[in-house]
């Protein structure tokens, strides 16, 4: 484990897909950008203003998400972005609102079962130059994104009772964990863990920790382990684990480093599509103020050009980013700092230049 | 001898006093006047003891157990048990609605109990979707689950001065055990919520909050998801907390809820969230404060209290190794002397553990130490009958 937290995430991310097309031309690509509400502009724009000092060979087609009626009355998400994000492959998207209890559905799980986004990763790694309890922190996240109790099927039977499905299925159990098992193989890392609560829903957390009993018979290079997920919970405040899979629990990973301001999310999809986002808010109280952090988005950016095979561009950014970070002096207010986004934003790419 | 005593813990008696009061609940009773600090010895010395149910459980369950009837032999503690085992891995395939039938008839009679962990395994018993622990709760009606997470002094963790609590709804949500299997391969799994039992923690919740001092109310939930269930029962919390207009009330989504815990505990006071939920920040709270050891816990229903620890693990690799920490079990049996108006001893028994755990010398395992079961006993034993209780005879 000691050794795993001196393996450079640069090192840590190289394959993250291990499905999805390597694409390595020279061409610039075209990715599409979700900007998103509240923050998402600022940071947004702070990403581009750091790729292009770094230079990467990005093309960026902005296209705004707002759910609306499709024919038949059901939610969708516009033509136009889901026609860019379907020929480009790649998005990068900031935070998106979702109001609480009533409207329409959550635009993230939208765009989830749009473009079949299975798995979503998060590495949490903690980052030199920012305290928390939690140092050395070093594990991967794997979540199932489609299905589960997040398969937003619910009824109101009588009135005062409220019935919602977990769904679980076979299919996508395997394929999430034939993915963890993949990324574990190709990061080097040694141990799968299965989160799960099959005590108490026997059946269908059973179904899936059966699967990934199945898929680890497969991947014998590979130790896997299986843990409640009260468990879990108890132990990740004292020790670090290294790859799990499950669902409400990544965030906490996220607290163990410091805050979603600064830990990336990738999100894998069926055809070779891929999402990369910030899990942050969309912040609307420092919204349009130049105080939001923009380095979720830009460690989600990094983890966009690994997956597209610019790991030089990949390194320089992140570098600066840390480097930035670690000096301490351009921090923004969540780091405990006084800078402005553009400060932070200015900095790092006068860094980017100066990093070969 | 007494002022041997005396000057030995002279340090101790500096204490910090918990009122009684702050420390113990009850679910129904009328308010509960507040404790003078010194709580004289019991002067009537009836002959008949209480009796209380006792369910050992699974794993290091039988060991603790052991441990608090050490304990409560040696503070001469009026009370007797009632033992039940209740197992569902030891006696394997067997029925045990002849078990659970004396488990709840035992608590007709006594109305409160001290209980370990009764180990539910992951795999699948023939057409018994429901665990032998969730039966039981049901049958009493235990809905809420209440875990004060405290930190202890002389315990080092990575937070210090944390005080919360945390209130779960433990009938329904995830833990409904309807499960089918619609088609090969794919599982559907009913979770329900009621309005009734919504408004039924909500309740509980601001009344735990308004006899105990606390100030704020905090509601966990997953409401951008699950719009319908999880909305129902953040609005029953918001209509609820209408009628307290002295606590304030707020609402955090789990996710975040999790994040906040591990890097900000303070902002904390009392928390009120649906099953599942619940069972995940217990623990992430226990491992706060010291892990599954350390932190007691209780349930309650209308008419019954079970006392068991915060983070309900069997911890089945300890068994027989002597190495589990009875901390959580002794403060959780302390707490339920309170609750059945045994002020006196359950004081004695909750002093002398922080006061050995403050020492620091006798340490399991899981606090750093090597000391065993036995040795934490022991020395909780000799730390009994000093201070304010060096002359109960």
């Amino acid at each position: 484990m000691a050794a795993g937290v001196f393996r450079s995430l640069s090192q840590g991310l190289r394959r993250i897909t291990p499905f999805g097309a390597r694409l390595y031309s020279d061409e610039a690509r075209t990715v599409t950008l979700i900007p998103g509400d509240g923050i998402g502009p600022e940071i947004s724009a702070a990403v581009q203003e750091i790729f292009a000092a770094a230079s990467a060979p990005i093309k960026w087609e902005t296209s705004d998400v707002t759910a609306i009626k499709g024919p038949g009355g059901k939610y969708i998400i516009p033509p136009e972005a889901q026609e860019s994000m379907n020929r480009n492959k790649i998005g990068l998207k900031g935070p998106l609102k979702t109001p609480v209890g009533k409207g329409h559905p959550s635009m993230n799980l939208l765009l989830r079962k749009t473009f079949q986004l299975y798995a979503n990763v998060r590495p949490c790694k903690s980052i030199e130059g920012y305290k928390t309890p939690y140092p050395d922190v070093d594990l991967v996240t794997i979540r199932e994104n489609t299905e589960g109790e997040y398969s937003g099927i619910e009824h109101m039977i009588v009135d005062g009772v409220v019935q919602s499905i977990k769904l679980i299925t076979e299919p996508a159990s395997r394929r999430v964990a034939e993915f963890a098992f993949e990324f574990a193989r190709a990061q080097g890392r040694d141990t799968v863990t299965a989160v799960h609560k099959a005590n108490i829903m026997r059946m269908s957390d059973g179904l899936f920790l059966r699967c990934c009993r199945e898929v680890a018979e497969d991947y014998k290079d590979i130790k896997f382990e299986e843990m409640y997920l009260d468990t879990v919970c108890l132990n990740n405040v004292n020790c670090t684990i290294e790859n799990t899979a499950f669902s409400p629990y990544s965030d906490l990973c996220a607290g163990l480093i410091g805050g979603l301001g600064v830990t990336p999310s990738g999100n894998i999809g069926a055809d070779g599509v891929a999402i990369f986002e910030s899990v942050h808010g969309t912040a609307p109280d420092i919204a349009g103020k130049d105080l939001a952090n923009p380095t979720a988005l830009l460690l989600s950016a990094v983890m966009m050009l690994r997956h597209l095979g610019l790991h030089d561009h990949a390194r320089r950014i992140e570098t600066a980013a840390f480097e930035t970070i670690k000096e301490g002096k351009a921090l923004t207010g969540d780091l405990g700092g006084k800078a402005k986004c553009s400060d932070f934003t200015r900095e790092v790419s006068k860094k980017v230049q100066e990093i070969e | 001898m007494a002022a041997v005593v005396r000057t030995l813990v002279g340090s101790a008696t500096k204490l910090q006093w918990q009122p009684a009061s702050v420390l113990c609940c009850r679910a129904v009773s009328t308010t509960m006047p507040a404790q003078d600090p010194a709580i004289p010895a019991p002067v009537s010395k009836p002959k008949g003891n209480q009796k209380v149910t006792m369910i050992p459980g699974d794993g290091i369950g039988p060991e603790l157990m052991h441990s608090v009837k050490e304990v409560f032999k040696h503070a001469l503690v009026p009370v007797d048990f009632e033992e039940i085992h209740v197992s569902e891995v030891q006696d394997w395939g067997q029925d045990h609605q002849d078990t659970v039938e004396k488990v709840i008839q035992s608590f007709e009679r006594t109305g409160v109990g001290l209980k370990g962990t009764i180990h539910t395994p992951a795999w699948l018993q023939v057409g018994d979707l429901q665990s032998l622990n969730m039966d039981v709760r049901r049958r009493l009606d235990l809905f809420a689950n209440v875990v004060r997470v405290k930190s202890m002094p002389g315990l080092k963790t990575r937070h210090h001065n944390l005080d919360f609590v945390i209130i779960r709804e433990q009938t329904e949500g995830e833990y409904s055990s309807l499960e089918h299997e619609s088609v090969d391969g794919v599982v559907e799994s009913l979770k329900i919520i009621t309005r009734e039992k919504s408004q039924r923690i909500a309740k509980f919740a601001f009344d735990y909050a308004t006899r105990h001092g606390r100030e704020k109310v905090t509601a966990v939930h997953k409401a951008n998801i699950m719009k319908m269930g999880d909305g129902m029962f953040l609005r029953c919390c918001e209509e609820v907390s209408k009628l307290y207009p002295r606590i304030k009330f707020e609402n955090m989504i789990i996710d975040n809820c999790c994040m906040q815990l591990v890097s900000n505990p303070y902002q904390f006071d009392v928390m009120v969230m649906p099953n599942l939920y619940g069972n995940i920040v217990d623990n992430l709270a226990a491992g706060l404060v010291g892990g599954a050891g350390i932190v007691p816990g209780e349930s309650y229903s209308h008419s019954y209290a079970v006392f068991e620890t915060g983070a309900r693990h069997p911890f089945a690799q300890a068994v027989g190794r002597n190495i589990a920490n009875p901390t959580a079990m002794l403060m959780s049996a302390a707490n339920m002397l309170k609750h059945m108006h045994l002020e006196y001893h359950g004081q004695m028994i909750s002093d002398a553990v922080e006061r050995v755990i403050k020492v620091g010398k006798v340490r399991t395992r899981d606090m750093g130490g090597y000391a065993t079961t036995t040795d934490l006993t022991t020395a909780i034993i000799d730390n009994l009958h000093r201070g304010k209780f060096s002359n109960f005879a």
